[in-house]
């Protein structure tokens, strides 16, 4: 008999119990008969990857052969406004992780692994299957290639043909480590975006788990692991039935088309539910860290005044050496800056509580997950700030996608609009204000689960929330101050 | 009837009263002595120079887009003014600060990479002197909701030990 091919990370918990208190606050969207339906047809995310797809053709094409313009340029407008807009303001907080149902990242390597399009082909997947190395089955792979990437994202985010080969890379690594490894390791452990959406999809309303997990350890089949005859075994390596996060499930569906007996669901749920699982991971946290400093780091150089970072930032026509400063404190914030506040306020915390059972480490992990909410809104916060003052570039774009002078839709001379910005205060303020209340209340939350004393984790929650308040502090300031 | 969350009512309390809060510190709600004021912009990519202005509510600024390399716009948030200047010809454009706060103005003429992010701010600084403006009173806000949030936690967490001893 096959061995599961799981990679779990967290511990097997009490999950029936988890379920059956879960249950109340649950709708399970596959109740609705059109919607169970679509969800379990195989041509089901094969259509929306192939339609994604066709975009990112366009995209890497007019990147590469288009306009120079940044914003006069498909790649440029709808990849890191229209894409990244919908990806941080509505897939992620909404949604989980939708995107990555619909990625087309993958798409070649998954097709070609797999031999098949739509279909379930039986047999050996094509490439070497290895497993993926143990040391590694974590993200902080991907947290470091997110501070390559962010390092050059005044570079990527503004010039098309780098955009272009930026995309192309990511498709050669995906492609070729699908190849390699077994199932979407690249999405899973490479991925610098997909680390992100991990971490904040555990915030989302959405969910996919199964209805009772007794029902999955009585059912020894397991085809939500191996894979049917009509799907494949889960492609994230997560075994449904001790699923209890959404940070790793890509939620493409398979499992719902793999169980025989119906056991999964699709669940509308309370925000930020999974942040109060008590799974804590230091890649995670560190996820967390690198976020919320990116989204600071951002929010001075791309929004902010000071023209000197932006000539530091932009590699194409600052000096280098100017650049490795950059680069030297973009860093530095994101590893050692940010995390060593956290630190600093952990050590308070447990000094203060006079907490004797939980170690500086633990309150530390654990504190890092209160940078999610507010992090996440720090970052809708600051793409508000751009999206809506150019989003208007789409419109001419979508007639001229290459900046050649073509006008298919008649819209090519549409000028440049900046939307709302007497309202962007109006939405900002109240986002970052509600993030620092939700971190601050989940910040007690892990406090108690950390250090098991109500008292104490008050006591631990006063150095924390006022680094939160803080941080907050310095979010308003980029904005209003 | 069934009685909604507590965070919907904390969600809509800090949307109203951070609304509030913005319109009283951002609007002309006291006279003030208008001043005549121009100021000389520098535009080059991707930055203007100064890059900073400060001036009064109420005052009528002048604002002179000078263009040094290729040809850049001005355009300044909320007030909807836009002007642009090739280079070597200067360009001139004309408001009243009526709004207090600090707005972003922005190149409004593609002018190279990263021209979206050529940005400068305006303060206006409010003409009453109790106006701590938009800022000091957003920052107000969160340390008065960082404290809240704690004490709020606080007493659940009393209420929970009454309750279960």
């Amino acid at each position: 008999m096959a061995s599961l091919s799981v990679e779990p990370r967290a511990p097997v918990a009490d999950v029936a119990s988890a379920a059956e208190s879960r249950a109340p606050d649950r709708y399970d969207l596959l109740r609705i008969p059109l919607l169970r339906t679509i969800l379990r047809h195989r041509a089901f995310q094969f259509s929306l990857m192939l339609v994604n797809t066709f975009f990112f053709m366009i995209v890497i094409l007019s990147g590469l052969v288009g306009t120079p313009v940044g914003n006069r340029n498909f790649s440029i407008i709808f990849v890191w406004i229209v894409w990244w807009a919908l990806l941080i303001m509505v897939l992620i907080p909404f949604a989980s992780r939708l995107w990555c149902m619909m990625c087309p990242i993958p798409a070649l390597g998954e097709w070609a692994q797999r031999g098949a399009l739509i279909g379930r082909r039986i047999g050996r997947p094509f490439g070497l299957n290895l497993t993926w190395p143990k040391p590694l089955r974590n993200i902080w792979l991907q947290n470091l290639s997110f501070v390559g990437v962010a390092t050059f994202s005044a570079v990527i985010l503004t010039r098309p043909v780098v955009t272009s080969w930026v995309l192309i890379s990511f498709i050669a690594l995906a492609f070729g480590s699908m190849l390699v490894f077994r199932r979407r390791a690249f999405c899973r452990y490479i991925c610098p975006v997909g680390g992100f959406i991990a971490l904040y999809s555990m915030t989302a309303p959405v969910e996919i788990r199964v209805k009772d997990p007794e029902v999955c350890l009585k059912h020894c089949a397991a085809e939500c692991v191996r894979g049917s005859e009509n799907s494949y075994g889960c492609p994230w390596m997560e075994y449904p039935g001790t699923l209890t996060r959404n940070a790793y499930c890509g939620m493409c569906t398979e499992c719902i088309k793999a169980c025989p007996i119906g056991n999964v669901s699709v669940n509308l749920r309370p925000f930020g539910t999974d942040l109060l699982e008590p799974v804590r991971h230091l890649d995670e946290a560190y996820k967390g860290f690198i976020m919320l400093a990116a989204a600071l780091i951002y929010s001075t150089v791309m929004l902010g005044p000071w023209g000197l970072f932006k000539d530091w930032a932009n590699l194409g026509t600052g000096s280098f050496p100017h650049f490795v400063l950059y680069a030297l404190g973009l860093v530095t914030t994101m590893l050692v800056i940010v995390p060593g506040l956290f630190l600093l306020a952990s050590w308070i915390a447990k000094r203060a509580s006079g907490a004797r059972t939980a170690s500086l480490r633990k309150l530390f992990v654990a504190f890092g997950y209160t940078t999610v909410p507010l992090g996440l809104m720090g970052w809708i916060a600051f793409s508000l700030s751009f999206v809506f003052i150019n989003v208007s570039y789409a419109i001419p774009v979508l007639s001229d996608p290459f900046g050649w002078g073509w006008d298919l839709l008649g819209t090519a001379s549409y000028p440049w609009t900046p939307y709302i910005p007497i309202v962007l205060p109006y939405l900002q303020v109240p986002l970052l204000l509600g993030g620092l209340i939700l971190a601050i209340r989940l910040g007690y939350r892990v406090a108690v689960e950390t250090l098991g004393n109500p008292r104490q984790a008050l006591v631990a929650l006063v150095p924390l929330a006022t680094l939160l308040t803080g941080l907050t502090g310095v979010f308003l300031w980029l904005y209003l101050g | 009837m069934t009685r909604l969350p507590t965070w919907v009512f904390v969600a809509v309390a800090v949307v109203l009263v951070s609304a509030v809060v913005l319109f009283i510190t951002s609007s002309g709600w006291v006279g003030s002595r208008p001043t005549e004021r121009t100021i000389t912009l520098d535009a080059h990519q991707f930055a203007f120079t100064p890059s900073t202005i400060t001036v009064n509510q109420g005052d009528h600024v002048r604002i002179e887009l000078v263009s040094t390399d290729v040809t850049h716009g001005f355009y300044l948030d909320s007030y909807d003014v836009e002007i642009a200047a090739p280079p070597g010809r200067p360009s001139t454009g004309e408001f009243v600060a009526n709004r207090a706060g600090t707005f972003r103005f922005r190149c409004s003429q593609t002018c190279g990479p990263l021209h979206p992010f050529m940005i400068g701010e305006l303060t206006v600084q409010p003409a009453a002197r109790v106006n701590p403006g938009p800022f000091l009173a957003a920052l107000a806000l969160a340390i008065l909701l960082g404290i809240g949030t704690v004490v709020w936690q606080w007493k659940s967490a009393l209420r929970s030990e009454v309750l279960h001893g």
